[in-house]
């Protein structure tokens, strides 16, 4: 499993980068090993408010929909047509396949460092 | 009398011995003893097989089977060809489960897979879904595909079949969104309406076509406003009339729904009947129900599953768009092989057939002093007309065995398919000119 | 196998209509489609031996073992389709005159008493068409029911976590939000739970007894107790009533409202997925809020589909219950408890029931330690039955069981026959000790191997389009 060291991670399983005043969020390798091959990913539209806490879009599994949940309230500047197109590449490469940014940042959940994140995982493992 | 538990009482005693018990209601210990059904339920002895056909068939033979019908508004009486009859009677299609098992069920799986292909080819649409409960519960589910954040209401036209409009006007009442009808004018949708009608709350707007009176409406038109406006475009279609008219790709059309009966289903008092639902690719995933997919298996071979089933309320529950589970395979199975077995050309007669036939019978109706169309617009199979002493003259023609146009407020609703003869819609117009004249 | 367009031939058809006895009319050219339908061109004989080669790969109940939990496979008896087929049922246009549609008025009449005195009910639709059609229409009623009284707060639905999919996904498409509460760990509903979330705001309940893992809740009577007091109601999803008929009646238990699936309990057959019929039954102060046909009946009702549903399945119920009857009715139900409670104690020893105790119609085999002592899954059991010719149990269902498979054995199906299933169960379980591999393999003599479904879900081909 993998967590690099310079990533940001929420409870939910995100990953978040800040680039400027910018949150780049996507999931992290923890999440993808747990839901399996991923299909289809749902996600917002630009223009689209998100709140902190609150789902912005969802993944499918053969069986299984997970919520994505953002770590961030802000507005969605940009969104990865990669991911929709070609979901795989969020089970093969999960860090090089960003879902959202986002800015006007207003709240930001309380996130943990990589090693605190590898900590959290192996208790709900 | 009657029972169909196979196991002789000695082996219900045996089965009993097994697990300790010495009578059935032992196992209903859980059941609180102040609930039990006392002194048995209130319905009448069992009866033997012959009993119970006996007495289903004294039923049906209460009813009056006309020999010819005139009538149609939702419901049409087609020639059913043997075979449509036959195949979907086969044991193994009739009672099988959905085909969860897609090991032991690629029979179904690819006969789904072949009637969304043959909807799509009918309809001009990309991709159709298994099937749904009928053509009102298509545009019901239609409407919900619609709707987005900022955009909930639903426009109708006042053209659509009755139960088709109460049909959404129910399900937006679950979901509590609005509905507003378009008014008509002449028979069909007003475009001057819908164009007031069409702000940016509107989800999107449906349209039956033929309508509910026979007209066939602008649909290009109509739908390029919707589109203008923002909002999607549902077309509530007629699967015969496909087989000439343009198809809901042609016009435009977001979705094209309908009531899939007249594909080789029988009247049958309404149902059971099928709802087909197809749409462009952009929207596929916003489709309810169940969607058969291609695949390959462990050995490379090409095979059929049950797909995209993350949007389905198995997986989402209350995040799901629809509860739909069950639908009408077997209808669905019914309409492939009525499809197939008229091919191309066998449906393009049918509608042609209906379309002449319908206009004949205008033409010979009109011909009765009292008797004109309603409405001037082009029409496909059904048609309106004033009628004198209307009670009278469907009873004349009743007793004569023949079921004629439907009563409504503005006349009679008139329908003619490829099934009546010219003999029995002579027949049928001389029997109204003897009680007219 | 090929597909039937891969059949088709240019030219090729059947000859079924007469030819048009009338002078041609010309479709105006602005409303013509551009080109024909591009569906098969066939032959008759192409037609029929397609759709005979597709039926030789369907299961059906009819045909063999069908323990598919939750569904009820019971047998389809043959004289209910014949008489579904009588030309005086399928011949009868849903508008015509009323005088002349008698018999089929008497067929929804009797069949609506039988079942109202079966469910305990005082009135029904058959509007209707399966089940989930029949939970919104239910849930309607509620709905309606407390907004004819202006009580406009009550805008949640409460569902066991245990409940099947349609419960919550019906809730939010009549647009409650829905609460769902954890149940306790045999399936039943917690009290604790439920007291917690009643309020002023309940708009009712949705349950199932025997409930979802089938078993019956004991405590029913205090559950609609104490949802009534909240001044909410209680909706009996009918999915497992061939446990209880004749025995217990939803009404008698407390319950408003209910649906009984006529293609499951009432042996119609399911065609592979429909049509059914979910008969929607009420008591008397709910009679006003049922559904009716805007041109049949009158305006001003709800209505969830055209006319009066599927007619010809309520029908083929009729047929089921008049050759039942009185006695037919509970000896349905009490040897579908029977059959099950036998099956399960002849696997029991190998694979292992979820709750050792007395079951209803149905029961939950628990894989979970099996799995970690063999590495043989729930699904790799459910793919091996189907190499020894029987659709398996449903599997990871319920929920709150992991590993889950659930049978149903109903009443239809012999001693024999669950001697026989038992035997092949002991054969499968003494197989994954021995040769895990081939169980992650199987089924091995089936018409395909495992499908991929990841494939199938992310490239989604869901049409036959011809090459270019």
């Amino acid at each position: 499993m993998n967590f690099p060291a310079e990533l940001k991670y929420s409870k939910d399983h995100e990953w978040v980068m800040m680039d400027g005043g910018v949150a780049v969020i996507g999931i992290t390798d923890f999440a993808q090993d747990a839901l399996g091959d991923v299909v289809f990913v749902n996600l917002p539209q630009e223009g689209d408010e998100v709140g902190m806490g609150e789902a912005f879009g969802d993944v499918e599994s053969v069986k299984a929909v997970s919520d994505l949940n953002s770590p961030v309230s802000g507005t969605v500047c940009a969104v990865n047509e990669a991911a929709l197109d070609s979901p795989e590449s969020l089970n093969s490469d999960p860090y090089g396949t960003w879902l959202i940014k986002v800015q006007d940042l207003g709240d930001t959940e309380e996130l943990m460092d990589a090693e605190a994140y590898k900590a959290f995982c192996e208790t709900v493992a | 009398m009657g029972s169909y538990v196979p196991s002789s009482m000695e082996q219900r005693d045996e089965m009993l011995k097994a697990l300790g018990l010495s009578s059935v209601l032992e196992l209903y210990k859980d059941v609180p003893e102040e609930m039990l059904v006392k002194g048995g339920l209130d319905l009448p002895e069992g009866m033997s097989e012959m009993g119970t056909m006996r007495a289903m068939s004294a039923m049906a033979a209460k009813n009056i089977v006309f020999g010819t019908v005139l009538r149609g508004a939702g419901s049409y009486d087609h020639y059913i060809p043997s075979i449509v009859k036959t195949v979907p009677a086969k044991e193994e299609f009739l009672t099988a489960y959905t085909p969860y098992q897609a090991e032991m069920s690629q029979g179904v799986l690819q006969s789904i897979f072949e009637y969304q292909t043959m909807i799509c080819q009918l309809t001009g649409m990309d991709v159709s879904n298994a099937s749904v409960y009928d053509g009102a519960s298509a545009a019901a589910e239609a409407a919900a595909m619609c709707r987005a954040r900022k955009r909930t209401v639903t426009l109708i036209s006042a053209a659509a079949h009755p139960d088709v409009i109460n049909t959404v006007r129910t399900y937006c009442m679950g979901s509590g969104t609005e509905m507003r009808i378009v008014p008509a004018k002449g028979g069909k949708t007003d475009p001057e309406a819908l164009k007031e009608m069409l702000t940016d709350d509107v989800a999107g707007f449906y349209l039956q076509q033929p309508n509910f009176y026979g007209q066939i409406e602008d649909a290009e038109e109509l739908g390029a406003m919707a589109h203008e406006a923002g909002a999607m475009f549902i077309m509530g279609v007629n699967p015969i009339s496909l087989g000439i008219m343009k198809t809901p790709a042609e016009c435009g059309a977001d979705i094209a729904v309908g009531e899939g009966q007249p594909l080789g289903m029988p009247m049958a008092y309404g149902g059971p009947y099928l709802g087909f639902m197809a749409t462009t690719e952009k929207n596929m995933r916003k489709l309810p129900g169940r969607i058969v997919g291609e695949t390959v298996d462990s050995r490379g071979e090409r095979c059929y599953v049950l797909s995209l089933q993350a949007r389905e309320q198995h997986i989402r529950r209350e995040k799901a768009s629809s509860n739909i589970c069950s639908n009408e395979a077997l209808c669905a199975l019914t309409a492939s092989v009525y499809m197939a077995a008229m091919g191309p050309d066998g449906i393009a007669d049918a509608a042609a057939q209906c379309l002449s036939k319908a206009h004949y019978l205008a033409k010979q109706l009109c011909t009765v002093e009292g008797v004109e169309l309603v409405y001037t617009g082009d029409f496909f199979h059904e048609f309106v007309t004033t009628m004198p002493e209307k009670d009278k003259v469907l009873k004349a023609l009743e007793d004569a065995g023949i079921l004629g146009g439907l009563p409504i407020e503005e006349g009679v609703l008139w329908c003619a398919t490829e099934k009546v003869s010219k003999a029995e819609m002579d027949r049928a117009v001389s029997i109204v000119k003897e009680v007219l004249e | 196998m090929k597909l039937i367009f891969e059949k088709s031939a240019p030219g090729r058809r059947s000859q079924l209509l007469d030819r048009c006895d009338v002078e041609q009319f010309e479709l105006p050219e602005k409303f013509r489609r551009a080109e024909k339908a591009p569906l098969p061109q066939l032959s008759e004989i192409d037609v029929d031996r397609h759709y005979s080669e597709l039926n030789t790969r369907v299961h059906g109940v009819n045909t063999s073992f069908y323990p598919l939990g939750s569904c009820t496979m019971k047998y389809n008896p043959r004289v209910n389709e014949e008489i579904a087929a009588l030309p005086g049922f399928t011949g009868i246009h849903p508008l015509a005159p009323e005088y002349s549609v008698q018999g089929c008025k008497e067929v929804i009449a009797t069949a609506k008493k039988y079942l109202c005195e079966i469910s305990g009910m005082d009135d029904m639709t058959f509007q209707p068409a399966a089940g989930a059609h029949g939970e919104f229409t239910g849930v309607m009623l509620i709905k309606q029911y407390h907004q004819s009284r202006g009580d406009q707060k009550r805008c949640k639905i409460i569902v066991p976590d245990s409940a099947h999919g349609t419960n919550p996904a019906t809730a939010a498409m009549c647009g409650f939000e829905v609460v769902n509460i954890a149940s306790a760990p045999d399936g039943c509903v917690d009290i604790e739970a439920l007291k917690a979330a009643l309020g002023d705001d309940t708009a009712g309940l949705m349950l199932t007894n025997p409930n979802p893992v089938g078993l019956f809740d004991e405590n029913i009577l205090e559950i609609t107790r104490l949802v009534h007091e909240a001044g909410g109601l209680c909706y009996y999803d009918g999915a497992n009533l061939n446990a209880v008929m004749g025995v217990v009646r939803p009404g008698d238990m407390g319950f408003d409202c209910t649906h009984m699936n006529l293609h499951k309990t009432f042996s119609t057959p399911h065609g592979g997925g429909g049509p059914g019929a979910g008969a929607v039954g009420c008591k008397a102060f709910l009679a006003p809020f049922l559904p009716k046909s805007a041109l049949m009946d009158e305006e001003g009702h709800i209505q969830v589909r055209s006319f009066e549903g599927n007619f010809l399945i309520v029908v083929r119920a009729l047929a089921y219950l008049l050759t039942l009857g009185k006695e037919g009715v509970p000896e349905a139900s009490t040897n579908a408890v029977l059959n099950a409670n036998y099956l399960m104690h002849q696997i029991k020893g190998t694979f292992e029931p979820a709750f050792d105790r007395i079951c209803m119609h149905e029961f939950v085999l628990d894989l979970g330690a099996f799995k970690k002592e063999t590495g043989v899954s729930a699904l790799d059991v459910a793919k091996t039955l189907i190499d020894y010719g029987m659709h398996p149990p449903t599997m990871y269902f319920p929920l709150i069981v992991h590993e889950a498979l659930m049978l149903e054995p109903t009443e239809t199906e012999s001693k024999d026959t669950l001697d026989w299933a038992a035997e092949v169960f002991r054969k499968v379980y003494e197989l994954a000790h021995q040769d895990p591999e081939y169980m992650h393999e199987a089924p091995h003599h089936a018409q395909i191997g495992r499908p991929d479904e990841v494939l199938a879900a992310r490239k989604p081909v869901v049409r036959f389009r011809p090459a270019e």
